[in-house]
Order: structure tokens, then C-alpha cells, then sequence
């Protein structure tokens, strides 16, 4: 963990206790067997905003802390670990962010204050096909065509939408806008937004440096999912007998173990340096922005299939949590860009 | 101005004026006789470049070749923050390391923690100057990744020890000064009949044969011993309680030879070997499959460097290597082994050369390298023996019974 500010630790126990305490994984799998339309709970999302946490990005003067990216993240991994469902992440990090980096003075005073008092729900929306190709957008400033696979996007009051002019602001009740809710395998919620000559408003943020803080955002989310599903297998390690001795006695699990283990170390320093080089306003975001998503995907990729493995029999049952970390996984994994495609920007950014 | 700023000013100021000109901008260093190119001083040390003795007298004078270590003992007395800002001033000025040294990597620590007043007197200041070069008997032939299993006798003759038995991958020792070495001075016990003790390779029944390696160097050598009489006053820490020190020093062990990647800053650049064997296409890397592979393995540097930087600065708050140091050794041999394959690769068949005039040197260097890095997860610890020490000591997981 990166050496802390007195008041990054405190926030830091804060959200801990909060997440293990009264969002632990039973509140999930309760959202999720409620058949919950939006993927959260407003009312737990009131919750989250009265601590704070929906203003950390917002400047003072809009009603926030502006407290930071790095601060954000710190509450996302605290919230990853035990997969409380909230837009924090589109709303509180990317809208939140956006709109703080390159909106207009009015903007900044329309959306900002009710997004950090938790009463505007916002959603960014990227993507148009199956897979992450931000740089070869079809839609254009005439605000025409579908967002696939928005995050928060069933239940958004405000969206960001990526275009191939730039960035609009769009409210959720505009005239031409039309939602499909989505199941995805996560429960999260999930909406493909077709969109027919949508009133918007530019939004003059870069869309890279947006996405970057999303993908930043989203890694330290993913290293608390990662974290706390090698500590609970960790933990079943040392205590499930077979043979007459604990497994966590075999050599072939413990170099498993140990090799997590070096593969969480090893993306956390990658995690908290993309989202300081933000805070500072460092020319190496883009770079580590893909470094810090591309082993977020790949450290929970392995983690949540060791989770299973670990458990053999009882990981493979819906009343273990380990299916919820897997399918959470594969959703966060290829958000934003899975592995592969920010290995490709990673080589292209280096300049090979 | 901040203290550390001030000092910044000094530091600059002090290279501008005692760095000799043939060594600045990463001039020649001076190749030694052992085949690389750094500067490992002690007694026998043969220069090719008499600026490089030079640098090093005056850093050594200075203290700064152990920039942290107390100036009581020659070191340089530098506070952390310092050390850092001394480093990334050497590193502007492009200035060779002045001093590459087991004493300072591994045995000083050790000695500034277990060693009597005597005797960090006596061998620190020698180390800081690169008066004294050291080597380190740990391994033996039946004692590898079972180091506590070794049996080199140190029996104790009343006003003298004496020592018998041999040692095996001792690095250098053909051009070391002293050795610290393990010894058991107990045979009804295994760990708690180690003793860590030091002396003069010039000793009367030391022989000392190098080895042949696949890379066709010989870092390491056979170390034999033969009726060696040593002074009591060498031994280190408490008579039996070797076994703690040894294990603190392989922790500064671990931490040293792969904080830097096992030098993987050096050589070819892998993108560029790619390009320039491979061809472009747009832009990029004409082979896609081998480009991804590259990008992958770059990620994995930087995700190291950062990782390196970030437990530095967590052990500053805490007190030496913490247990995690481990993943460090086991990632970094990764890392160098996964980077030499992919240059040779890269290379075709301008990278399978072993010598001779079709071949660039750096050509060979990428050969030699990659076979010289399959020692990387065998030396200083198994990469096994790594994830053994993160399963126990980080994990907590049990031994099996």
C-alpha cells in the first residue's frame, strides 16, 4: 500500500468497515436474488454519498472534497472487495471526473453539487459494438445510434456520451432516448442506450483522459475484488482438511498461493501509480492507465479462477460466494478495454 | 531552500568537480578481468582505466559508495531522502557505479546489525573504500536449497578455529579478499548448529577453482578448505547463532541482485532488437504475435520497477527488508529470463551465435545473456525456495507434515 496521507487512511478504515461491515458480499447476493432493476440500491447509494464518497473528485466550491483520483480509488478497492453494487465508479469517478476536468462553469454548477450529495445518477457511455474501439466511433455530434453495455445505464439521470465529436452531456429523460436493460452475468446494471437525434450538450474533456480515469478507477476496484478473493481462499487453504492435513500444507497450492500473491503486489503498484500520474496531471497517464487495467484484468482473471479451483466442490455452487467474484470478473475484465486490447495501446503509446 | 534541495545543490556541485572526464556521459568504466564491467576494487582489483581507481578513491573517501551506512564507519551518513537524491544526481551525470561490492550489498547490512564495535571498525570502512573485496560461502555440494544442511566443520581449538570442507558457487571467490562464510560448529543440531564467520582468503589451505558455466563465464567458483586457522575474534554474532544472520543476509541478497532487474537496463532494447531484426509494418512490430509478447513483457517491467520503488519507500516506515522482498527475486528472475529469450527471438538467427565474425557482439551478448539467465531462478534461492518463503513467511501457510 502506498504510503498515506493521514486523511487517505482514515477515509481508507472508514470505507473498510462500512464495506465488511454493512455491504459485505450477503447484501449482494440479496440485491441480486431482489431482482433490482437498476443493479443497486439508491438508498444504499444515499448512504455512500452522505460519508462523502460521491464528492471526492468534486472541487470544494461545487460541493465535493477534491480530495482525488488516488483517494477515490482507495474507497473503490475498499467496495471491490466485497462487490458492493453503487455507480461510484461511473458517477462519482468518470461523470464526476468529466465534467470536473472539461465542463463550463454552468455545468459545473448544474450537475456537480447533485452528483456529490448523491441525488444525480450518471453514466458514460462508450462503447458501440461488442468490443472496446474508442478510436473508430460512429456516432456523431448528432447524437444518433446505440451504446452497448453502459454501466449504470438503466438507471442513469445523465449521461456522458462518447462521440466521435467529443463528449455530450445528455439528460436520462431527453427525447430520443430509448434504454434496453441488460442481465448481464454480474446483476450489475447494465443498459444498451439507442440513442435517435438526441439532444446533448458538448462536454469539452478529452475522451482519453476520461476513459483513463475510468480504467484507473475500475483497476483499483478490481484489485479489492482480487484481494478479497485470495484472502477467503487463502483463508479456506488453512482450514480445509484433507488427507488428514490442512491443504494449505501442499507445496503445489502454497507455490500457487505465493504467485498470487506476487501478481496482487506487483498490480498494485501499478494501480496506485496510474491514479497519482492523475492527480498530478503526469504525461504518463495513458500508459499507466493501460498498465494498471491490463493486470487488473489479468490478476483477476487468475484469482477468480483459483478461487474456484481452490474450493474444488463448493466453488462451484451458487451458495458459495466464489461464482459471484468469477462473474463479476469477467464483466470488470473487459470493461474499458480487456488485457489484450491495452497491450496493444501500451506498445503503440511506447512507440512500437 | 528544503534541506534535501540544498543537498541536491551539494551533490551536483561535487560530481561537476570530482567525476574524472573520461567517465563522464557513461564513458568507458574499465573492463575488468572477470569479463563485465563493473568495478569491484579489493586488493587484487587490475585497472584498465586509471580514472575509474580514481572515482573510486574519491566516492570511497567521500563515504558514498555505502551513502547511508554511519560515517563512524566510513559511510557517507546520509539520511534516506539524501541517498535518493545522490542516486538520481550519479544517474544525470551518467556516472558509473564506483563500486560494486558483496560488502556493501550484503555483509555491511549484516555486520551493522549482528558485528561487535570491533569489528564494523575494522572491515566497514574497508568495504566503503573497496579497500577489501568479499565473497560469500554459503552453498555447499550437498547443502543447495538445504543450505541449513551444510557441513563445512569449524572446530574450536582453544585459541583458534579450524576449518575444513567446501563450498560451492561461491561467486568470484578467485578474486576475493575475505569470505564470510557459514560454518557448523555443531553437529548434534541443524540450524542451531551454524556459525557465521569471516576471513582472509590469503589463509594458508584455501584453494579456490571456477566454474564453468552453459554461458561459457565463470562467475562461480569451487571453494575448498583444507586445516584453515582462524583468529576467534572473527566469528559474528553469538557461537551456533549463525543460522539468524544468514537468513538476514539472503534477505539483502534477494533485494540487491534483483532490484535492478539483474541489470536489465544494459544491452539491446528488446523493441528496437524487434524492429530493427523483425522489420515494421504501420508503425509496428511487423510480427504481431511476438510484438504483443513484447508489450507484455515491458508491462511486467514497469509493473516490477514500480513494485521495487513502492516497497522502498514501505520499508523506509518499517526497518529493513520486509519478507516480501522474496516475490521480488522470484518476479525479477522471471522477468530477466522471459527478456533475454524474447531478444534472442527477436533476433532469428543473428541471435543463435556463440562467437566468431558473423556475429555482432551485441548479437552474442544476447546469446550469452539468456543462457547466463537460466542461473537467475537458481542463484541466491530457487525461484521454489522464493515461493516457499512467501507461503511461510508472508502466507503463513504450514510446512507439510
Amino acid at each position: 500500500m502506498a504510503v498515506l496521507t493521514e486523511e487517505q487512511t482514515m477515509l481508507r478504515d472508514a470505507a473498510k468497515a462500512w464495506a465488511q461491515e454493512k455491504s459485505p458480499v450477503t447484501q449482494f447476493r440479496k440485491l441480486r436474488d431482489s431482482g433490482n432493476a437498476d443493479g443497486f440500491d439508491r438508498a444504499v447509494w444515499k448512504e455512500m454519498a452522505e460519508m462523502g464518497w460521491a464528492g471526492i473528485v468534486i472541487p470544494e466550491e461545487y460541493g465535493g472534497t477534491g480530495l482525488g483520483t488516488l483517494t477515490l480509488g482507495i474507497v473503490l478497492e475498499e467496495t471491490g472487495r466485497t462487490l458492493t453494487a453503487s455507480p461510484l465508479l461511473s458517477t462519482a469517478l468518470i461523470a464526476a471526473g468529466a465534467i470536473a476536468l472539461g465542463g463550463t462553469d454552468a455545468q459545473k454548477q448544474e450537475w456537480l453539487p447533485r452528483i456529490a450529495e448523491g441525488s444525480v445518477v450518471a453514466a458514460f457511455a462508450v462503447d458501440e459494438g461488442p468490443h472496446h474501439h474508442p478510436g473508430t466511433l460512429a456516432m456523431t455530434k448528432a447524437l444518433s445510434g446505440t451504446k452497448r453495455f453502459v454501466a449504470d445505464g438503466g438507471a442513469a439521470d445523465l449521461v456522458v456520451v462518447a462521440t466521435a465529436d467529443g463528449l455530450f452531456l445528455v439528460r436520462g429523460d431527453a427525447k430520443g432516448l430509448t434504454r434496453q436493460v441488460l442481465h448481464s452475468v454480474d446483476s450489475r446494471g447494465f443498459a444498451n442506450l439507442t440513442f435517435d437525434n438526441v439532444e446533448g450538450e458538448a462536454l469539452s474533456a478529452p475522451l482519453d483522459a476520461v476513459l483513463d480515469r475510468a480504467r484507473a478507477g475500475l483497476a483499483a476496484e478490481m484489485l479489492g475484488t482480487a484481494t478479497q478473493a485470495f484472502e477467503i481462499t487463502l483463508d479456506y487453504l488453512k482450514t480445509r482438511t484433507q488427507f488428514g492435513q490442512l491443504i494449505g500444507t501442499f507445496q503445489a497450492l502454497q507455490h500457487r498461493a505465493a504467485k498470487m500473491y506476487t501478481e496482487l503486489e506487483l498490480t498494485r503498484s501499478c494501480v496506485e501509480a496510474a491514479l497519482a500520474a492523475i492527480d498530478k496531471g503526469a504525461n504518463d497517464v495513458p500508459q499507466l492507465a493501460s498498465l494498471a487495467k491490463a493486470k487488473a484484468s489479468e490478476l483477476l482473471h487468475l484469482v477468480s479462477n483459483e478461487m474456484v479451483q481452490m474450493h474444488g466442490g463448493i466453488g462451484m455452487t451458487d451458495a458459495h460466494d466464489a461464482g459471484l467474484y468469477l462473474k463479476r470478473a469477467r464483466v470488470a475484465e473487459a470493461l474499458y478495454g480487456g488485457a489484450s486490447f491495452h497491450r496493444d495501446r501500451y506498445a503503440g503509446l511506447m512507440g512500437y | 531552500m528544503s534541506d534535501v534541495e540544498s543537498f541536491r545543490a551539494q551533490a551536483r556541485a561535487w560530481i561537476e568537480e570530482n567525476l574524472p572526464a573520461s567517465l563522464k556521459g557513461g564513458g568507458a568504466r574499465g573492463l575488468t578481468d572477470e569479463g563485465d564491467s563493473y568495478i569491484w576494487g579489493g586488493r587484487r582489483a587490475k585497472w584498465t582505466n586509471p580514472d575509474a581507481k580514481l572515482w573510486l578513491e574519491r566516492m570511497g573517501a567521500k563515504g558514498w559508495t555505502a551513502p547511508t551506512w554511519p560515517a563512524r564507519y566510513g559511510g557517507g551518513g546520509l539520511s534516506a531522502a539524501e541517498a535518493r537524491v545522490l542516486e538520481q544526481e550519479l544517474a544525470k551525470a551518467k556516472a558509473p557505479q564506483a563500486l560494486a561490492s558483496f560488502g556493501i550489498w550484503m555483509l555491511g547490512p549484516v555486520l551493522l546489525e549482528y558485528a561487535s564495535e570491533e569489528q564494523k571498525l575494522e572491515h566497514l570502512p574497508k568495504i566503503v573504500r573497496g579497500e577489501i573485496r568479499w565473497c560469500q560461502g554459503y552453498s555447499e555440494p550437498g547443502a543447495g536449497s538445504d543450505l541449513a544442511g551444510l557441513r563445512t566443520q569449524c572446530v574450536d581449538m582453544g585459541d583458534h578455529y579450524l576449518i575444513n570442507g567446501a563450498k560451492i558457487w561461491t561467486s568470484y571467490a578467485n578474486y576475493a579478499d575475505w569470505i564470510f562464510c557459514l560454518v557448523r560448529t555443531d553437529n548434534s543440531k541443524k540450524h542451531e548448529g551454524i556459525s557465521f564467520i569471516l576471513f582472509d582468503m590469503t589463509s594458508p589451505g584455501i584453494e579456490t577453482r571456477p566454474i564453468k558455466l552453459i554461458s561459457g563465464n565463470s562467475p562461480f567458483c569451487e571453494t575448498f578448505f583444507t586445516d584453515v586457522k582462524e583468529p576467534k575474534r572473527n566469528l559474528v554474532g553469538k557461537l551456533n547463532g549463525g543460522w539468524e544472520i544468514a537468513k538476514r543476509l539472503l534477505q539483502y541478497e534477494r533485494q540487491n541482485i534483483s532490484s535492478g532487474g539483474f541489470g536489465a537496463g544494459g544491452g539491446y532494447d528488446l523493441p528496437d532488437a524487434a524492429k530493427d531484426y523483425v522489420g515494421i509494418e504501420n508503425g509496428k512490430i511487423a510480427d504481431a504475435d511476438l510484438r504483443t509478447r513484447i508489450a507484455a513483457h515491458k508491462m511486467e517491467a514497469q509493473a516490477f520497477g514500480l513494485t521495487v520503488r513502492r516497497l522502498q519507500e514501505e520499508a523506509k516506515a518499517q526497518k529493513g527488508p520486509s519478507p516480501a522482498t522474496s516475490i521480488v527475486k522470484y518476479a525479477a528472475a522471471k522477468l530477466n529470463q522471459d527478456r533475454t529469450e524474447l531478444l534472442v527471438e527477436a533476433m532469428g538467427s543473428q541471435g543463435l551465435g556463440w562467437d566468431g565474425d558473423g556475429y555482432k557482439p551485441e548479437e552474442i551478448m544476447a546469446m550469452r545473456g539468456m543462457l547466463r539467465a537460466k542461473a537467475n531462478s537458481i542463484e541466491g534461492g530457487t525461484s521454489e525456495i522464493n515461493l516457499n518463503v512467501v507461503s511461510k513467511r508472508v502466507l503463513g501457510l504450514l510446512d507439510h507434515q
